[in-house]
């Protein structure tokens, strides 16, 4: 019987946009609560809209939790809340107020750009972006119109059929090749007194941030044409704890590989205080007893004997071939940074001929060195150089065999492709029962197992076989093996 | 009261009080005095999240209250504790005096009074009349069960005694949390939060940070060291150096009246700074200290 919501009152958008923004960051992974939305609401209320920087901090205090979130957040803020309209330079006098996503008829009507894209504009536009990049202090908005300019002369792409988006920063990065410019910036750079190595550094992160803006821009443009939640869903990609491991690009793995050892110190804290909390042993008579003097002999606090810990020997069999070898790298250089909470563990690569690596990972030791020199041993696991898992684990079980025990816990990592070679599953089943607990994990999706040359199906009848494909799945992993290990 | 009137009325505050904010930490915290929401503060240790606590209640005149968590912290450190031992001294001078007269149910009534009562950080930040800081120091050094004990303070600003009661907030505390994120902590305490990530701070901030925290530094030197510094945390090591580093790096400079810093200089004095072997044999291959430090060897 309630009326319908105010239909008198005229919807100015913002509204819808503020949802629809929320709805993706829900989308691409954060868990956004409704009290937290509430938030931010309020939190707007207390601003002022006119100061972009104050708006993205009121959203980002509000909403976001984690900062490994941060990056998903703010491409997320750029395409709800683009920092320029159309070309730019007509919507820097009033840049908000336009709501809706569905102002399709506004980008046709600049029609052509006052200057074509010919050579003569390329050449002249590069001499514009090599000087701004030499210059001392360079300021983000300058940028920002430079890299507006750049889409919108060479990254347009007029006539393309319906569903395709008219904007490429593909297209316009390759025309423009800010790379090429770097010689230049750097010479610019040495004669503002910088050493050599600060001036390459400086030209390619300068060089490094154009790009990235360029894309943003490229985004913005495609999201203004389709509408944010197209680009939302098409373009965001997942946080880096969530990120497949086979489909991380060079500056993915680089971010990985920093978190690993915060994502272990933060296992290993876990670790030790659920063991702490298990600890609790029998009844320690006399320390009860003297802790209840303070309470006139009634026993309020009960002290225990701790209980010794338990822990387990590892053996780890690393698949290192060119499909896993991101997967091998990561997944050993994670359990390698729990190293105390294992009592003792040997790692072993191998592609069809196993080679022992546990030397390589001396305590204290450099993550980026360990990483060259696990790659550079890489050509010792291989004989003939295609994987083959059933020899691998014969010529383990040949040369290695007295590594395996009771008490070890052994962990195979690979995808199970093995090139239609004979599987071996055999030895594979006699080294599983000769040890206390076996896992395998996998790094690819489970729908893949068994297609094409993958015999994840036969081993995963021998030993429990899992699917790991980023670092939120093995951090779980590595959790339930130490963790929750009940003792046989 | 207000705690501050607008972002820039907080960055402008906390300047003059030696701490230099950026716009995302300004914006936030006149967020959080506006909104009454606890602030979680993360990020690596040393870039000042304790100090902005600290910052704030200089800023406002409040009285900082601080829990520094540990492991093993529990409700009689946080919140509150009965006095025992003053408690059982009532009793028996009570049984002593008027014989066995006195009836149960009165000294029961007694010896649960506001007299007996141990307020700790939590509970007489709650209490207090005037503005307070509460900071709650490493929250993620606790156990998750002290988290459970937060939520009631952090959303309702109250604090259930069964003894005595609920005693809510007279006036709410400016609350702030600081973690180092060595263990997420639970939904459920970040989304009664706002949230800010602290960073490494730009290189212009950071050396007006080292300018106004170290007297009789130059500027050269100053530019030195956030240069040498900025470049140390580009290099992935195990533990970056800190703004608190960066500070004692040049506060070491000026004791050993070392003007200059040359290769030399950042080879002797590398020490303050990192505090890994492996960190320290990185950054000589990364500085390409190399070179000077044969003949020292």
């Amino acid at each position: 019987m309630a009326a319908s919501p105010s239909p008198g009152r005229e919807r100015s958008g913002l509204l819808d946009r503020h949802l629809a923004f929320i709805e993706a960051l829900r989308g691409a992974g954060l868990s956004v609560s409704l009290a937290e939305d509430l938030d931010s609401v309020a939190a707007l209320g207390l601003l002022h809209w006119s100061d972009r920087a104050e708006v993205r901090e009121a959203f980002a205090a509000t909403l976001l939790k984690k900062q490994a979130h941060r990056t998903t957040f703010d491409t997320l803020f750029d395409v709800y809340f683009p920092p320029l309209v159309g070309d730019g330079a007509r919507g820097s006098g009033a840049p908000g107020g336009d709501g809706g996503g569905d102002d399709a008829g506004e980008d046709d009507d600049a029609g052509p750009p006052a200057v074509r894209d010919n050579a003569a504009a390329l050449q002249e536009f590069r001499d514009r972006l090599a000087e701004m990049l030499q210059a001392g202090e360079y300021d983000e908005a300058e940028m920002r119109q430079m890299a507006a300019e750049m889409i919108g002369r060479f990254g347009a792409m007029p006539g393309r059929g319906p569903g395709l988006s008219s904007w490429s920063a593909y297209t316009a990065l390759q025309r423009v090749a800010p790379q090429e410019l770097t010689d230049q910036i750097v010479a610019a750079l040495l004669s503002n007194q910088l050493d050599e190595d600060e001036a390459t550094r400086t030209a390619a992160r300068r060089i490094g941030r154009f790009t990235r803006q360029v894309e943003d821009d490229a985004r913005r443009r495609i999201a203004e044409e389709k509408g944010a939640d197209h680009v939302a869903d098409v373009t965001v990609r997942p946080s880096i704890d969530t990120l497949a491991f086979t489909s991380a690009r060079r500056a993915d793995l680089e971010e990985m590989r920093k978190e690993i050892f915060p994502l272990a110190r933060r296992l290993a804290t876990k670790l030790a205080k659920e063991q702490h909390a298990k600890r609790r042993g029998p009844l320690d008579f006399r320390r009860t007893v003297r802790a209840s003097m303070a309470t006139g002999g009634v026993p309020l606090t009960t002290h225990h004997r701790p209980k010794r810990p338990h822990r387990t020997d590892l053996v780890v069999l690393c698949d290192v071939s060119g499909s896993v070898a991101n997967f091998a790298q990561f997944t050993l250089l994670f359990v390698f940074a729990l190293r105390e909470v294992f009592q003792s563990m040997r790692a072993f690569t191998f592609i069809d001929h196993v080679h022992e690596v546990t030397p390589y990972f001396r305590p204290g030791a450099d993550p980026a060195d360990v990483l060259a020199d696990l790659a550079a041993s890489t050509s010792h696991a291989a004989l003939w150089g295609r994987t083959n898992y059933g020899r691998a684990f014969t010529k383990f079980d040949e040369d290695f065999g007295d590594a395996l025990g009771p008490k070890t816990t052994l962990l195979v990592l690979g995808d199970a492709r093995s090139n239609y070679s004979d599987l071996h599953e055999e030895t594979l089943g006699r080294m599983v029962s000769s040890v206390r607990r076996a896992w395998w994990l996998n790094p690819e999706h489970r729908r893949n197992w068994g297609t094409g040359d993958s015999a994840a199906p036969t081993y995963a009848e021998v030993m429990p076989m899992l699917e790991c494909r980023n670092l939120v799945q093995l951090e779980d992993f590595v959790h339930r093996i130490v963790g929750s290990a009940p003792p046989r | 009261m207000t705690w501050f009137d607008s972002p820039a009325d907080a960055a402008a505050r906390l300047t003059a009080t030696g701490y230099l904010t950026d716009h995302a930490t300004a914006t936030t915290t006149f967020l959080a005095g506006a909104l009454e929401k606890p602030l979680l503060l993360e990020g690596p240790a040393g870039v000042g999240k304790t100090e902005l606590a600290k910052a704030v209640s200089r800023a406002t005149g409040a009285e900082l209250v601080r829990l520094q968590c540990y492991e093993g912290l529990d409700e009689a450190r946080a919140l509150y504790e009965w006095n025992y031992k003053k408690q059982l001294l009532r009793i028996q001078a009570q049984t002593g005096g008027a014989g066995d007269g006195v009836d149960w149910s009165a000294t029961h009534d007694d010896i649960f009074t506001e007299e007996f009562l141990l307020t700790r950080p939590l509970l007489t930040a709650i209490r207090r009349e005037e503005p307070t800081v509460l900071l709650i120091d490493e929250v993620d050094k606790t156990d998750i069960e002290v988290e459970g004990l937060l939520l009631e303070v952090l959303s309702d600003f109250q604090v259930t005694i069964p003894e005595l009661g609920t005693v809510a907030a007279v006036r709410r505390p400016f609350v702030v949390l600081t973690s180092n994120a060595s263990r997420e902590l639970s939904e459920a305490v970040k989304r009664r939060c706002l949230y800010l990530h602290l960073d490494y701070p730009d290189a212009a901030r950071e050396r007006d940070i080292l300018v106004s925290q170290v007297p009789g530094i130059d500027d050269k030197v100053a530019e030195q060291v956030v240069h040498t510094v900025g470049r140390l945390r580009e290099i992935d090591l195990k533990k970056a150096p800190s703004i608190a580093e960066s500070v004692d790096w040049a506060r070491t400079l000026i004791a050993l009246e070392i003007r200059e810093l040359d290769d030399t200089a950042i080879t002797d004095t590398l020490g303050v700074v990192l505090k890994h072997a492996s960190d320290h044999e990185r950054a000589v291959k990364e500085l390409k200290l190399g070179r000077t430090v044969p003949g020292k060897r």
